[in-house]
């Protein structure tokens, strides 16, 4: 189908199995993915896009969370890219998660669904990727929790991609990032709605959920973009502006997610550390991976220093990686919204990478 | 890498540089010499610039520029990690060159080092007649607000050289649009040392 200028197809595809870093086999597995523009003939430019946290496989075109980033002329440009995203393992859109039916009970798995990690998400991804008959990626990229996954490619297959580009991203949750995590899980399980995880078919959870995803903005945007976009403005005589803005965006979100889904993602963004498996060094020994990261300058939530860890390890091995702190002023959305200096930077990046691809190098 | 006769650097650091070889600029812009180096030369480059906009063209251009500054960066490549590292116009500017040279032959095998000459008659004659800290079209700052924190002169470098026991492969020196070869330390705007360990 043609849409938006680009060819897109959106499809759900069914994996007989996926075997968990917890021990657990998952069987099926559903992963809904969506692409965008043609695979060419040697299959050299496919780029698979990762999500953040609350996002899906709706990555480009009208209403996608990255549309101004994917499509003809764009920075993962359709035109001469095949772009590939999928909702991660654990999510609720179309690929399975807590939501889904445990086919050995016939109920929803709720809370004894598995325990998932960032590995696992790119453990299926990888299953996508060769039921696609890709060979080796273009690139891997993402923001914030799509950086982590990002990096995991990197880490866990090398040897199938050939640039990666994680953007405001860390190898570890620090204690804040934690914290916030917290935060959101406990107003979830302290509203009586959520029964223990046990809500499928009744009344979800909506208010601890709509907090958790309050407390979520806020973390994403920064003191700056709040003046600008608020102030101390009023909607109502006993409402400021952001007051309604966060009830808003916080009761629009239960509509599109699961609370259950909200609690395993965030267990396994917290869970994720690069350094446990190994020294960020010689984690990233194998790879011949090109690197570029991006942090933005007013992202308190993803701070520019934990991009230079990664950078720091890469470097120190003499790795190929750019890096750059981009200048911006929406915290650690800008990699959403503020687009045009990251554009210029992946375009560049893409277009060296895939002539190198091409000229075999 | 900061142009001093525009495209003409590319050619004299072109000339010091082996092909398909790894080189490191520090300090290097938009990455131009770089990208250059890549297309002539077929060299594996990195490069290191402190200024975000910069770094930005750098990676638009699909050179690999880290952002940083480059005193510290120097520290975490690894040793020989490099057969040249180039530092362009920036030595006289760096807090501790020895520091920053030292760095240059840890992780490189040979350094280009290119700085304006401070023994340049234009600079001594500035001086002399002023009796004031030189003006000159090399070092066109006032004192207060120079980036220039250290100056040396060719005789200067040498000795350093002499005394750190680096061995001077190759030294060009020019000035304006033209090579030295006479009086090099009084006559030579800028000089371009190749240098190793020993």
């Amino acid at each position: 189908m043609v849409i938006s200028g680009m060819v897109t197809e959106s499809a759900t595809t069914t994996f007989e199995r996926l075997e968990l870093v917890c021990g657990v086999t998952l069987a099926p597995v559903d992963c809904a993915y969506e692409t965008y523009g043609v695979l060419n003939a040697d299959k050299s430019n496919a780029i698979l896009v990762l999500h953040a946290f609350s996002g899906d496989a709706h990555a480009g075109g009208e209403g996608g969370w990255w549309s101004n980033m994917i499509g003809p002329g764009l920075a993962f440009d359709t035109d001469k890219y095949f772009v590939i995203c999928s909702n991660v393992l654990g999510g609720c859109r179309g690929t399975t998660g807590p939501g889904s039916i445990n086919p050995e009970t016939g109920c929803p798995w709720a809370m004894s669904f598995p325990l998932i990690t960032i590995c696992d998400m790119v453990r299926l991804q990888k299953l996508l990727i060769d039921y696609l008959g890709i060979d080796r990626l273009l690139a891997v990229s993402g923001g914030s929790m799509g950086g982590m996954q990002a990096l995991e490619w990197a880490v866990a297959y090398p040897d199938r991609v050939a640039s990666a580009i994680p953007i405001a991203t860390t190898a570890r949750h620090s204690a804040q990032q934690i914290a916030f995590d917290e935060v959101g899980r406990q107003a979830i399980m302290a509203d009586p709605d959520w029964n223990g995880g046990n809500y499928y078919g009744g009344k979800p959870p909506a208010r601890g959920l709509a907090v958790a995803r309050m407390v979520g903005h806020i973390t994403y945007m920064s003191d700056d973009s709040m003046r600008e976009k608020f102030g101390r403005r009023r909607r109502a005589p006993d409402q400021f502006e952001v007051e309604s803005y966060l009830t808003y965006r916080g009761y629009k979100f239960v509509d599109r997610f699961d609370a259950n889904s909200y609690i395993y993602i965030t267990n396994a963004m917290d869970d994720f550390d690069l350094t446990q498996r190994g020294a960020l060094p010689t984690l990233f020994e194998r790879a011949a991976t090109r690197f570029l990261l991006i942090s933005f300058s007013s992202d308190w939530l993803y701070p520019p220093y934990q991009a230079l860890e990664i950078v720091s390890a890469l470097r120190s091995r003499n790795a190929d990686v750019a890096y750059c702190n981009l200048e911006a002023r929406y915290g650690h959305d800008s990699f959403l919204v503020e687009v045009e200096q990251q554009t210029e930077l992946v375009r560049g990046f893409l277009a060296s990478t895939y002539r190198e691809v091409a000229s075999g190098a | 890498m900061r142009e001093v006769y525009g495209r003409r650097d590319f050619a004299i650091i072109g000339e010091l540089i082996e092909p398909k070889t790894r080189v490191l600029d520090l300090g290097c812009g938009e990455g131009e010499l770089l990208a250059w180096l890549k297309d002539h030369k077929q060299v594996d480059g990195r490069g290191v610039e402190f200024t975000g906009t910069r770094v930005q063209k750098a990676i638009a251009r699909g050179v690999s520029v880290y952002q940083g500054d480059l005193e510290s960066a120097v520290s975490d490549y690894p040793a020989q990690a490099f057969d040249y590292v180039i530092l362009s116009q920036t030595l006289q500017e760096t807090r501790d060159p020895l520091l920053v040279l030292r760095g240059m032959l840890r992780v490189g095998k040979r350094a280009i080092v290119a700085f304006p000459n401070f023994g340049h008659y234009s600079v001594r004659l500035s001086t002399l007649r002023s009796g004031r800290a030189p003006k000159t079209g090399l070092f066109p700052y006032d004192w207060w607000d120079s980036p220039n924190i250290h100056f040396f002169t060719v005789l200067d470098f040498e000795a350093l050289a002499k005394k750190e026991h680096w061995r001077v492969e190759r030294r060009i020196f020019l000035a304006g649009q033209r090579q030295v070869t006479w009086l090099p330390n009084l006559m030579a705007e800028i000089a371009v040392f190749l240098v190793s360990a020993s």
